[in-house]
């Protein structure tokens, strides 16, 4: 074989090897937009839905069925706050929307910003769990010491699968840098209040 | 008819001394710069396994402290797979490659040089973060898990030096990859057709295509990790909307086909060396070849078996084990066309192939309790212990660097001219091969009982096999040692090696006088 032939097949073989190696450089990067719809199809991720409330309040209630919804909350180490859910637990009828509160208290002299990030478990059931008001659409700002019961109003979609009688939603809340702003309250009449069994201190331990 | 290679600079009066190493384009040097650069980084890499069974020699704290510890467990994972078993094999495919397929060098001298000295740079920022931080064992290297699992290495906060390494380690072995693939495709001796090559040759040219395809990932990940660390974005990072789950997907992506880069070189070793003792042709050729690209290709599809416990839903589950559990067919018949090979062969037992019979014998072990956890319902239990611990150092341990130790001492006759003291070579072997029995095999004990990984105490149940383990674990090390002495006193002196070596060794390198030439191949052979 001749060398100058030998050279310009080595710099084509060099020059695809080469390509295909930015291009699976480049499918790394894809992976995160082809991982996150492949979430959103099946609901894999545990990320919970958002509707609004006029739709919420239109649907149907199924009275025949109860489904239990279990409330977990997780504090990331770097923020300084106690956060309980005021209830543990609680048994809603898909359809029916349902208000339930989580207590917070800045334990710092600081003004503190903070997130919450949901995640539903089982995961293929997230595509169910609607909300129409949460404390996680925005950021909390939480004053030194200050107490704040924050809202969640949520609905079981009636077209979750038979299968599924319990979900547990869990909340982990991060410190945020950044500048927030609270979502005012709107009192609709026809919310179901979850049963709030707290003492004097809802942040007392609860067993 | 080709009397030079492309860039050929060949000058017949090298530069000598230091300089010689440093501006070598010649494919023999090259690999003999890997294989001591991969022999440097098994011994440190050693090191500091040795430091993680003297913590774990007895429970209680008394070594070192916790963070040194998860230092010692990443440091290790990355020195042995990045600096050791796959520097060990590109340096193996450099010396043997070009000699296996009648070519005068690779096919891209210059590249091939940068390829290997990327490398010692990337293991020095690798390994300098271990040397800040004031006092002796206050290193601040990463200590977050080879796996180096988002956000927890986003709380390192000397990211910077680990990802800029993985981005060289990764540029050397692309570069590596592309020339070995270049010089298969184009460098063949006449005559020799693709379904003609030795097997080695074979394994390395799908383990190329696996590199290509699945470093640059590993880049992308590690530069999302930068992004996230430096920059402010949130890929991984949950509280701005990051997935940390999706950071375990993309680098599984990576990780598992950077396992079989890490074995089908080794298959190709094994595949070479028995049948020259066996003394009969390989049984099976198209079938290996065939079982090695079906082992790759399955390698893209099952990365999720190593996060069964993420919350997948049991589709999921069940997809990625049955796709694992698959993977044990193409392996299968290349475990048992080795056996079909010694099949009433005319077997002999000088070293090398003592380090073959007992890769492929402790290797199908490994492969076992791999496929125990493949299955999904029951490696809930296996996740995160010593039984995964136990597994992948019975692939990787007795099955890569078995691998590459038997490959050194089936072709050191050749590249050095002297033949191996047979005595010390088989001491070097029942030494290495008794002890890595005696350091992980209660380790499958102790993690079936529930011992998990990654943690400096125990509890005192576990006490008496991780004592057993850390004695079989300082045997070895010692062992590796003397393997360093037999390699100088083979290197220094010993009987005069034939041009054959041994009796049963067909193949172009066996063509070519011991030792082999500073160049081979300039004609090019004919292959019939």
């Amino acid at each position: 074989m001749e060398s100058k032939e030998l050279a310009s097949r080595n710099r084509k073989l060099v020059g695809r090897l080469g390509i295909a190696a930015v291009v699976m450089f480049g499918f790394g990067f894809a992976m995160v937009p082809l991982y996150n719809v492949f979430c959103d199809i099946t609901g894999l991720n545990g990320k919970t839905g958002r509707i609004e409330a006029e739709a919420a309040l239109g649907q149907a209630v199924d009275m025949e069925r109860e489904v239990t919804v279990e409330f977990v909350v997780s504090v990331n180490s770097d923020l300084p706050w106690e956060i309980k859910p005021m209830v543990r637990q609680i048994k809603v009828h898909p359809g029916a929307v349902t208000e339930v509160k989580y207590a917070a208290r800045n334990i710092t002299g600081n003004t503190v910003i903070g997130q919450a990030v949901p995640s539903l478990v089982p995961g293929l059931a997230s595509k169910y769990f609607n909300k129409t008001e949460c404390f996680c659409f925005t950021q909390q700002t939480l004053a030194a010491g200050e107490y704040k019961e924050m809202p969640l109003r949520f609905v079981v979609d009636p077209a979750l699968p038979k299968d599924v009688s319990s979900v547990a939603l869990s909340y982990t809340f991060y410190r945020m840098e950044g500048g927030g702003e609270t979502q005012p309250g709107n009192g609709l009449e026809k919310i179901t209040l979850g049963q709030v069994s707290m003492g004097s201190d809802p942040l007392e331990p609860v067993l | 008819m080709s009397t030079a290679t492309t860039h050929d600079d060949h000058h017949h009066g090298a530069p000598s001394g230091i300089m010689r190493w440093i501006t070598t384009t010649n494919h023999k040097d090259i690999g003999t710069l890997y294989l001591w650069f991969a022999f440097i980084n098994l011994l440190i890499g050693g090191a500091m396994a040795m430091v993680i069974r003297a913590e774990l020699f007895q429970p209680g704290m008394q070594v070192v402290d916790p963070n040194f510890f998860n230092m010692m467990t990443t440091m290790h994972g990355l020195i042995m797979i990045f600096g050791a078993v796959m520097p060990g094999f590109v340096g193996l495919a450099n010396w043997q490659i070009p000699m296996m397929i009648g070519a005068p060098d690779m096919a891209l001298p210059r590249m091939n040089n940068w390829s290997f000295w990327i490398l010692p740079f990337a293991a020095i920022m690798l390994i300098a973060p271990m040397f800040t931080g004031g006092a002796f064992l206050d290193g601040q290297g990463p200590a977050f898990g080879w796996t180096m699992y988002a956000p927890l290495s986003l709380q390192y906060d000397k990211l910077s030096f680990f990802i800029f390494a993985v981005h060289m380690l990764g540029f050397s072995s692309i570069m590596g990859a592309i020339n070995i693939i270049a010089t298969i495709l184009n460098m063949r001796a006449p005559g020799m057709t693709l379904m003609k090559m030795p097997l080695f040759v074979w394994t390395w040219f799908i383990t190329a295509f696996l590199l290509i395809a699945v470093m640059p990932v590993l880049a992308g990940a590690v530069t999302m990790l930068l992004t996230d660390k430096y920059f402010g974005t949130s890929f991984f990072a949950a509280a701005g909307g990051g997935d940390p789950v999706m950071f375990q997907h993309v680098f599984w992506f990576f990780g598992h086909p950077e396992v079989y880069i890490m074995i089908l070189p080794a298959f190709g070793v094994v595949s070479q060396i028995i049948p020259t003792f066996a003394r009969k042709p390989l049984f099976g050729y198209s079938s290996m070849v065939y079982a090695t690209a079906s082992i790759a290709f399955l390698s893209f599809i099952v990365w999720a078996h190593h996060m069964f416990t993420v919350g997948m839903p049991v589709a999921g589950e069940l997809y990625f084990m049955y796709a694992t559990v698959m993977i044990a067919v193409p392996t299968a018949v290349k475990v048992f066309n080795w056996m079909a090979t010694m099949w009433r062969g005319s077997m002999t037992f000088e070293t090398p192939m003592l380090w073959a019979i007992a890769f492929v014998f402790l290797f199908s072990l490994g492969g076992f309790t791999g496929l125990m956890m493949g299955i999904a319902p029951a490696d809930m239990q296996y996740h995160d212990t010593y039984f995964i611990v136990a597994h992948f150092h019975y692939v990787l341990v007795t099955g890569a660097v078995f691998s590459i130790i038997a490959a050194v001492y089936y072709w050191l006759p050749k590249w050095t001219g002297h033949m191996v003291n047979e005595t010390h070579g088989k001491i070097h072997f029942w030494w290495s091969t008794i002890s890595v029995n005696v350091l992980f095999f209660p380790q499958h004990f102790i993690g079936l009982a529930g011992m998990p990984r990654r943690i400096p105490d125990y509890s005192v149940q576990f006490a008496d096999w991780n004592m057993v383990s850390s004695i079989g674990g300082f045997a070895f090390g010692l062992a590796q040692v003397y393997f360093l002495f037999v390699l100088i006193k083979t290197i220094k002196g010993g009987e005069k090696a034939t041009d054959q070596v041994w009796e049963g060794a067909e193949g172009l390198e066996w063509t070519i006088p011991s030792p082999a030439p500073y160049h081979t191949f300039e004609t090019a052979p004919t292959v019939k």
